[in-house]
């Protein structure tokens, strides 16, 4: 729609979103053309490569007992296991929990935020529980939740989607709040439409603009968490490689090999720095109210 | 009789080019006029027109966007389009005065009003604490605040409308600027405090009591040619950013000289009602009983606090019948209008949903149901009978949404397939005089007045016996007001609709409404046949309001 091409226009015209979107597009590459961009098995363990230097050239010894060529870019670490291997097939397991966080903790706060704000009873019972989610410190919460739950993909994303879910309800809360008094709201009422429609048809549509902007900021913090979980060592099982627990295997020599903490990090960092700089360009763009004045 | 004198501020040949992409190239376009001291020139034009970007031109705060050129602009001598920013920010304030529309917006929320004075003493003088004081107190008192000191220690939302513009006019004329700039001042205040700002800003125009030089020259920016009549020594009409007719007041008003003037005259309601319809046969549709609203607040200790937004008001509607409700802000029409359509849950009293009608064989039973206490499920299959249209056609549409999917919404969900619906559509999009293609596009592709359209085209979807307009034709230009009203007019006669129309512009009240109501403070004050009230008021209020309507052109 015309609308719509004007938005994806401007939205290409503001720089944060191009930067972001460019960075994403690479690292979205980088995670589905692992296996064909010069790695090896990230599990796979040579005991004649141990904390070989990044840049080396020499054979891998696979876990299948092939030997095969192979450049160690970043080097290995302490185990023989190829960092650059591992750190790429690592953005594989952020990217896909950054985005799976962000999805849960949106549908599920868009959800309860909706009922919260048109309905007056759930609000008074569920908000208070909300604002008991919120006085425990997230990443506090997300450990007490994996450690309940065991280690995997799905129990990852609970557990960093769940301490987001009340600043999602609260904002799309507050949304419905003042669009529930909108006039075409109240017409919708008035022409005797479901409460149900009312709510996915009149106000989810026109709440969706910083619904989405609050949705890279929670896969921003997504990836963050996550890391922050595999490097205590409460993340995802250590067998599949993560940038957080990367860098927990490599904190011990950090001093001798710090190629093992750095290269994970030259990609996280661009990454969280990435989404938020998305989320800002969406918000400018989809929001004007917060953006910065025209052009 | 001023000609002679050095005028206070020439703007000749003046040019605002739009952003390129725009539907006309310039936003204003070749426009002079000359404002001399003590005069009003009053800029009016419909909404587009370019009047208000002129004066922000003048006043060097163009948003970016625009830009001004060629032309001039000269202020006491003193060229402003060229002017560099630091010079037009003493001007502004010292110079010229502004007053905006809005004074809520124009006021600093988080500053007490005293302050907000002060600071601009601060910034154009170099008076000590003490000398502006008192200046600040004296000017409170020259707006005729009530109480002043009071005021000085007052925040803006602690104030009235009518308060706030005292405020903002005060910090407008405390400089003794040569030239008063008044953008829509009273545009958003009721007539009563409409009447009283307007004689206020006469009254400060010619004030010299504190030592002043000279009267100072008004440019007055409005769209209401009733507030021209009442004010105006020399008129500007603007139409699509050119000067279409610039002369004295009587010339502009008297004897129009372009077509675009006349139409705009003739398109003010007058508020002479016209000859009185038969009265309607036949049952009410719509018909509150004593309807009462009773808002509870309780503050920080739990003590509850009790507001009457409404008091026993009572209302009948007929098919065929046009009823007003008329009343400035707070008077509660809108609440008794909300009340009748249980968009909100009356605390007092009954309101009679009609069911009989016309076709009383579809309805056996014929009832009439009291509704004031059904729950939103209860009312949900009686939602049909009785239909709104909202005063602000920007809001009233959902933006997300095609104009088809609006329309159909009412129809489908009494039962209609959506095929059925779609040709229900179509025939309203022609009913209201819209494309039929327009089903397919969304709202922000319609102006206002073609919005207003569609949401009567929605309305009338689900075949409603009742209309009950809140305001919908407050936002539109008149012209377009005026062919809503025409629309309305002939959609009741084809339908036989009953119409509850909600104003608080006695003009258009006079011209559509067989019955009139006028509410103040929550309460019905005075009802009866529109042609006896405003001949022949009885309440005191009623006289009042009757009396501040801006007037001059019959």
């Amino acid at each position: 729609m015309q609308l719509w091409q004007l938005r994806s226009q401007r939205l290409w015209r503001n720089s944060a979103f191009r930067f972001g979107v460019l960075v994403l597009g690479v690292l979205l590459l980088l995670a589905a053309l692992a296996p064909v961009l010069g790695t090896v098995d990230p599990a796979a363990m040579d005991s004649a490569h141990i904390n070989t230097a990044a840049g080396a050239r020499g054979q891998f010894a696979q876990l299948d007992g092939t030997v095969v060529a192979h450049t160690f870019w970043m080097g290995a670490d302490n185990f023989g296991r190829d960092i650059f291997s591992r750190v790429l097939y690592g953005t594989r397991t952020s990217l896909l929990v950054a985005a799976f966080t962000a999805a849960l903790a949106i549908g599920v706060g868009a959800l309860l935020g909706m009922l919260a704000g048109y309905f007056r009873l759930v609000d008074a019972v569920l908000m208070r529980f909300m604002d008991g989610l919120m006085a425990i410190p997230a990443i506090l919460l997300a450990i007490a939740l994996v450690a309940a739950l065991g280690a995997q993909l799905w129990t990852v994303v609970v557990a960093i989607a769940i301490p987001e879910i009340p600043r999602v309800t609260r904002l799309v809360r507050a949304m419905v709040l003042t669009l529930r008094e909108e006039p075409f709201v109240e017409a919708a009422r008035a022409l005797a439409t479901p409460t149900p429609v009312i709510l996915w048809r009149h106000i989810l549509p026109n709440a969706m603009a910083p619904l989405i902007v609050q949705g890279t900021f929670v896969a921003a913090s997504a990836v963050l968490t996550e890391a922050i979980l595999s490097f205590l060592g409460l993340g995802l099982p250590a067998d599949i490689p993560t940038w957080g627990n990367i860098m927990a295997e490599g904190r011990v020599q950090f001093t001798q090999y710090p190629g093992n903490v750095l290269f994970p990090a030259l990609f996280l960092v661009p990454t969280v720095l990435a989404i938020n700089l998305l989320g800002d360009g969406l918000r400018d763009v989809l929001d004007p109210k917060f953006a910065k004045r025209s052009p | 009789m001023n000609g002679q004198l050095e005028p206070v501020l020439v703007v000749d040949n003046l040019h605002v080019a739009l952003p390129p992409g725009s539907d006309r190239r310039f936003a204003v376009e070749g426009v002079s006029l000359t404002i001399h001291q003590g005069r009003t020139l009053c800029v009016v034009g419909e909404s587009g027109s370019g009047k208000s970007v002129m004066a922000t031109a003048i006043m060097g705060l163009l948003a970016r966007e625009l830009k001004a050129g060629p032309g001039r602009i000269v202020l006491g001598g003193n060229s402003l389009l060229d002017a560099p920013a630091q010079r037009l920010r003493a001007l502004r304030g010292q110079a010229m005065g502004m007053v905006f529309q809005e004074p809520m917006t124009a006021l600093n929320p988080v500053m007490r009003c005293g302050d907000q004075i002060d600071e601009l003493l601060r910034q154009h003088t170099d008076w000590g604490a003490k000398r502006r004081g008192e200046a600040v107190l004296d000017i409170l008192r020259r707006v005729k605040l009530p109480e002043p000191e009071r005021m000085l220690r007052s925040y803006p939302h602690q104030l009235s409308g009518g308060q706030r513009q005292r405020i903002v006019i005060a910090m407008a004329v405390i400089l003794q600027p040569a030239l008063l700039i008044c953008d829509e001042p009273t545009t958003a205040l009721d007539v009563t405090t409409q009447k009283e700002i307007l004689k206020l800003i006469a009254h400060l125009q010619e004030d010299r009591s504190s030592g002043r030089r000279q009267a100072c020259a008004v440019l007055f920016i409005t769209h209401d040619m009733g507030v021209v009549a009442e004010i105006a020594d020399d008129v500007l009409v603007m139409h699509q950013g050119k000067a279409v007719e610039y002369g004295t007041r009587d010339e502009v008003l008297l004897r129009p000289q372009a077509d675009y003037t006349r139409m705009l005259l003739a398109a003010v309601p007058s508020m002479t009602p016209p000859p009185a319809r038969p009265a309607p046969a036949g049952p009410a549709l719509l018909r509150g009983k004593e309807v009462g609203k009773t808002y509870r607040a309780r503050d920080w200790l739990g003590r509850s606090r009790l507001t009457n937004a409404l008091q026993a008001a009572s209302v009948a509607v007929h098919g065929g019948e046009t009823v007003g409700i008329v009343g400035e802000s707070g008077s509660g029409k809108s609440t008794l209008a909300r009340c009748l359509i249980r968009l909100i849950d009356p605390t007092a009293g009954e309101v009679l949903w009609g069911r009989t009608g016309q076709n009383k064989a579809d309805d056996p039973q014929g009832a009439v149901l009291d509704v004031a206490r059904f729950s939103e499920g209860q009312l949900r299959p009686l939602r049909n009978q009785v239909q709104v249209v909202f005063q602000d056609p920007n809001r009233s549409l959902n933006p997300r949404r095609k104009v088809g999917d609006s329309i159909v919404e009412g129809a489908i969900n009494f039962g209609a397939t959506r095929a059925q619906a779609l040709e229900l559509a179509a025939s309203l999009m022609e009913k209201v005089r819209l494309p039929v293609e327009g089903l397919q596009r969304y709202p922000s592709q319609f102006s206002g007045g073609q919005r207003q359209r569609i949401a009567i085209a929605r309305a009338l979807a689900c075949r409603p016996r009742v209309l009950v307009a809140d305001e919908a034709v407050s936002a539109l230009d008149v012209s377009v007001q005026a062919q809503i009203l025409k629309l309305l007019r002939e959609i009741q006669a084809e339908l036989g609709l009953g119409l509850l129309f909600i104003t608080h512009d006695l003009r258009v009240a006079a011209q559509l409404c067989d019955r009139v109501i006028v509410m103040h403070h929550g309460g019905i004050v005075e009802e009866g046949l529109t042609g006896s009230l405003y001949a022949d008021p009885q309440h005191d209020y009623t006289r009042r309001l009757l009396a501040a309507a801006p007037g001059g052109i019959a």
